[in-house]
């Protein structure tokens, strides 16, 4: 096998300060090879120094790039352009924001033809539509004149992989091309990607976070931490016998082995959600009439019991987070009930809603936005104490209070008087969770906690939460997309699919032994690593 | 003498109080301090600072007025009779300019007069000569005198900065001194030293000088442009900063409202200011400023004086310019207040039950801080710039109040003139164009450092 790419001792730093420290890798031809790391690493850095698109700030301090026997740091710019997009193209995470809004998605792979290839115009059409029916769109014909907003997200990403492969590269570089994507619409993405690859004898450089992922999809794998590259492996030795110490722990983190406590089932129920629905009107026209609804949440029955946890799951835009801002009161309810301790508290004025806000909390997906930057982190956590009259009242006891809250979510005490800015995602998720905790709630809606989150701070929380439901026997309703930690985490869980709820149970019942079609079909789509302890891995054949 | 409280004079004071307040109320959250500090590390801001600063210390000197007890009735001690004239601090610091009103137009520096007049002398000969001027002094060497005047403002400017020095050094003076010598403090501290040396030796220099001559020449009726650009100060930066007075509660109030509350409320206040916006701006300015001046002059008995009488039309200007100046601001807030009120932290709060105040005053309004001030910043050097155009045209301030439009207006026909009378422009426009530009770099420097997006 021939050798496309070849990376050596490869260092790039901003300042004095080192991003990429010696990193040296080959990718040979026809291969997939994986480069695996947590936020930070540099993972995106080393696409980016391939395709010399580093900004400005950011310069290469040694070490050289191959392509083919030529070195890319002697190229001038010109001839760099040629080589980006025809010997070396990329695929985004985002692809919402790599289309141009403006143009037709058929224009835009026409234009990266006509720029490298240089064909007549019929030929180019003739050949958009061929690469449109190799990413398997529908009607490639029709589809050429419309525009990015009317594809999805799974179907703009195809356009993207077209984009890439239109003048036939010799390596692709695809910078977590599904993250953004849902669990069903990812597998058939990377199905895509596997095809096109063993298809063309395409060589592809896959960015990725997601062990699953590597184990599905990569021949060899690199891992990648503070800039260096730890470890290098075929995948399956890689899974099977990890040398370094962090990827064994990244790993056993994605592995998630946690085990979760069986409670027995015959306590109260804290939460009795009947037949939910809510509604939102489409309004049209001057006078603001409404034409119709958007079936957010459409009749959905469930229960949580005292210190149990129920997950839904369900893609985005099921109507999971709605439930939640339902339970809370925060947006108004067009049917059903929803019963606390069995007090209806849809029927309740604001007023009387106030002794249960106490009880009902919620942690939030994105720890960056879900606190206050203007806000010290004490002033974030007193915030509800103050308002719902729970705790100290006296300025001094209140810290004290807060102080032992963020000892209990595993953080420093003195972190009191600090900013949210000076704070990592798994630090701000923390200092959310003790804000929830400041009220003592009996139930916490938790709106996709970790997905925001590293493999390894991921398990960290969870964790936590798991420790704090022994310690409080406190509920949770945990929204999530992501099947791979409902059995960690949950009792029972519930599916939804468009605002209703196709299959609900106890864990063991739905994961082993799935009824309806939509829940067989996430549980397929989603990928899995391989048991290590089998020592059987994937062979990498769809 | 009484003090005389004119109504812009006590919104100025009104406004320096509140700046005041604020500034004690930031400096108590070190987030805050920290930005305000990061916008003070560069030089040109800092320097931009100190230049607007000194042009604040005019308007507020301008800003105190006295009326002084007419002597001739000093006897009398039932009725004091106070004369028809309201002099200001800076009146009585400049009154010897006041005083010195030549005839006509003269040069700056000039012992003549400009043009050629008819004089018939001792012999009855008619003839054409430059009339010397009265209040020069003709056998002065001007160069030694500025020699002596500057060395005077640089010892002043000197012990300023010592002082400040020993202030901020304490006792390890010389290590601070060399630090700052050679540039290396956190704050440029060595750029605002010059910028201040720089300010008051100029200053100082003018000051002396203008016993003596006249510095920026006289005008049409022989009043001295140095006088006029000075007092035009006051109008300038009161109109800047007042208008953005009346403005500013009225952007946040509907801005904050129509974003969080939604609904009709939203709805009253998007077509409040689509309205207002469409209407051309000088029209309405135009139109409320004629009609002001109709009633001003149908009621002559509202003012004891002349400056009364200016200074409400000068307050009118400035409340229209404010009501038609808020939409952009609004809009503004209207739309990052719905993006802030769909952020987490403020569903946290609602699920805490907080109170919508208390959502607005803690989660809403000081993550607007930084648009607002940025906006009035910006605004400033617009409205400094809008009060010029609207006084040229005719629409501005009163034509008896000192502004830098109505010298602009003035200078209109003796830019015509042969041979041209250039100074009354050169002035205003220098004037301006510092305090503007100075603003706008200040401006930019905020911009930089409080816009969150600039932080990647």
């Amino acid at each position: 096998m021939s050798i496309i790419l070849t990376v050596t001792d490869l260092s790039v730093s901003i300042d004095n300060d080192k991003l990429l420290n010696a990193i040296s890798f080959e990718i040979r031809q026809g291969e997939i090879f994986a480069l695996v790391g947590e936020s930070g690493s540099g993972k995106s850095l080393t696409s980016l120094a391939i395709m010399r698109l580093l900004p400005d700030v950011i310069s290469v301090s040694s070490g050289d790039i191959m392509l083919k026997n030529r070195s890319l740091f002697t190229l001038p710019e010109s001839q760099m352009q040629k080589i980006r997009g025809k010997q070396i193209a990329m695929i985004f995470q985002e692809p919402m924001s790599a289309l141009n809004p403006v143009m037709t998605i058929g224009e835009q792979v026409a234009e990266v033809i006509k720029i490298h290839l240089g064909l007549k115009k019929e030929a180019v059409k003739k050949k958009v539509i061929s690469l449109f029916e190799e990413v398997a769109l529908k009607n490639p014909e029709e589809r050429y004149s419309w525009y990015p907003h009317q594809l999805s997200g799974g179907q703009k990403q195809r356009v993207m992989i077209a984009i890439a492969l239109a003048c036939e590269p010799d390596l692709l570089i695809a910078d977590e091309p599904t993250t953004a994507l849902d669990v069903t619409i990812q597998a058939q993405v990377l199905t895509l990607l596997k095809k096109i690859q063993k298809d063309r004898g395409l060589s592809i450089l896959f960015i990725t976070h997601d062990m699953a992922i590597v184990a599905q999809m990569a021949d060899r794998v690199a891992v990648m931490r503070h800039g260096k590259i730890l470890e290098q492996a075929e995948c399956k030795t890689f899974f099977t016998h990890p040398q370094h110490p962090y990827t064994q722990s990244l790993l056993n983190d994605a592995m998630m082995k946690i085990e979760k406590s069986t409670t027995d089932t015959e306590k109260d129920a804290l939460l009795e959600v009947k037949e939910l629905k809510v509604y939102f009107p489409i309004k049209k026209g001057f006078l603001q009439r409404t034409v119709g609804y958007v079936k957010a949440v459409d009749g959905v029955t469930f229960s949580i019991k005292k210190g149990q946890t129920l997950a839904l799951v369900g893609e985005s835009g099921s109507g999971k987070s709605t439930i939640g801002q339902a339970i809370l009161s925060l947006i108004p309810i067009t049917q059903g009930s929803v019963k606390f301790e069995n007090i209806d508290l849809i029927r309740l004025s604001n007023k009387a809603l106030k002794v249960y806000r106490r009880k009902i909390q919620i942690i939030f997906q994105d720890p960056f936005s879900a606190l206050n930057p203007r806000m010290s982190i004490g002033d974030i956590i007193r915030e509800g104490m103050i308002s719902l009259g729970v705790g100290p009242k006296t300025r001094v006891l209140q810290d004290e209070y807060i102080k032992t809250l963020l000892l209990k979510v595993e953080l420093k005490a003195d972190y009191v008087n600090r900013y949210p800015h000076e704070f990592s995602g798994g630090q701000r998720q923390r200092i959310g969770i003790a804000r929830a905790l400041a009220v003592e709630p009996e139930l916490i809606i938790c709106d996709e906690p970790t997905s925001a989150l590293d493999v390894s701070v991921r398990v960290q929380v969870l964790k936590l939460l798991k420790k704090l439901q022994e310690e409080s026997g406190v509920s949770y309703l945990f929204i999530t997309h992501d099947l791979s930690i409902v059995p960690i985490v949950a009792d029972e869980v519930a599916v939804m699919k468009e605002g209703k709820i196709v299959e609900q149970g106890l864990v063991s019942d739905v994961m082993q032994n799935p009824q309806h079609e939509y829940t067989q079909k996430l549980l397929l789509s989603a990928p899995k690593l391989p048991d290590i302890n089998e020592k059987e891995v994937n062979d990498n054949s769809i | 003498m009484k003090l005389v409280l004119l109504w812009t004079d006590m919104m100025v004071w009104l406004l320096v109080v509140s700046l005041l307040i604020w500034g004690w109320v930031i400096s108590r959250s070190p987030q805050v301090k920290k930005q305000w500090h990061a916008i003070f590390r560069s030089g040109i801001a800092m320097a931009s600072a100190i230049i607007l600063l000194f042009y604040l210390l005019f308007a507020l000197l301008d800003s105190v007025h006295l009326r002084f007890s007419s002597s001739m009735q000093k006897g009398q001690s039932q009725h004091v009779q106070y004369e028809g004239e309201i002099v200001s601090l800076l009146d009585l610091i400049l009154s010897h300019n006041i005083e010195s009103t030549e005839r006509t137009y003269s040069a700056p520096f000039a012992t003549h007069e400009y043009t050629k007049s008819i004089v018939v002398d001792e012999d009855g000969v008619t003839r054409q000569v430059h009339i010397p001027l009265k209040h020069v002094t003709k056998n002065d060497d001007m160069v030694l005198r500025s020699f002596r005047v500057v060395g005077l403002g640089v010892l002043i400017s000197l012990v300023l900065i010592l002082c400040h020095i020993v202030w901020l050094g304490g006792k390890n003076f010389k290590g601070i001194f060399k630090k700052i010598w050679k540039g290396k403090t956190v704050l440029p501290w060595r750029t605002a030293y010059f910028t201040v040396a720089l300010l008051v030796t100029g200053l100082i220099w003018m000051y002396c000088m203008s016993f003596e001559y006249h510095v920026l020449g006289t005008d049409k009726v022989g009043g001295d442009v140095l006088y006029q650009s000075f007092k035009s100060i006051r109008t300038g930066v009161l109109i800047g900063i007042l208008t953005t007075l009346i403005m500013l509660p009225v952007a946040v109030i509907l801005g904050v409202s129509a974003g969080l509350f939604g609904g009709w409320v939203d709805d009253v206040i998007q077509y409040l200011y689509t309205t207002l916006s469409s209407i051309p701006g000088v029209l309405l300015i135009a139109a409320g400023v004629l009609s002001m001046q109709v009633m001003m002059d149908n009621n002559p008995t509202w003012f004891e004086t002349t400056l009364e009488r200016a200074d409400l039309r000068l307050l009118f200007l400035i409340i229209i310019l404010g009501v038609t100046s808020w939409t952009g601001l609004c809009r503004l807030l209207r739309a990052e207040t719905l993006k802030i009120s769909q952020i987490e932290f403020v569903t946290a709060a609602k699920a805490f039950g907080v109170g919508k105040l208390t959502i607005i005053r803690r989660h809403i309004i000081p993550n607007l801080m930084h648009i607002i001030l940025i906006s009035v910043v910006l605004d400033f050097s617009g409205l400094v710039l809008a009060e010029a155009v609207l006084s040229y045209v005719g629409v501005g301030v009163d034509p008896t109040m000192h502004s830098w439009g109505n010298m602009i207006n003035q200078a209109r026909l003796e830019m015509a003139r042969e041979p041209m009378v250039w100074w009354s422009l050169f002035s205003a426009f220098v004037f301006m164009f510092i305090l503007v530009l100075a603003a706008n770099l200040f401006s930019d420097r905020i911009q930089t450092v409080l816009e969150p997006r600039n932080k990647a």
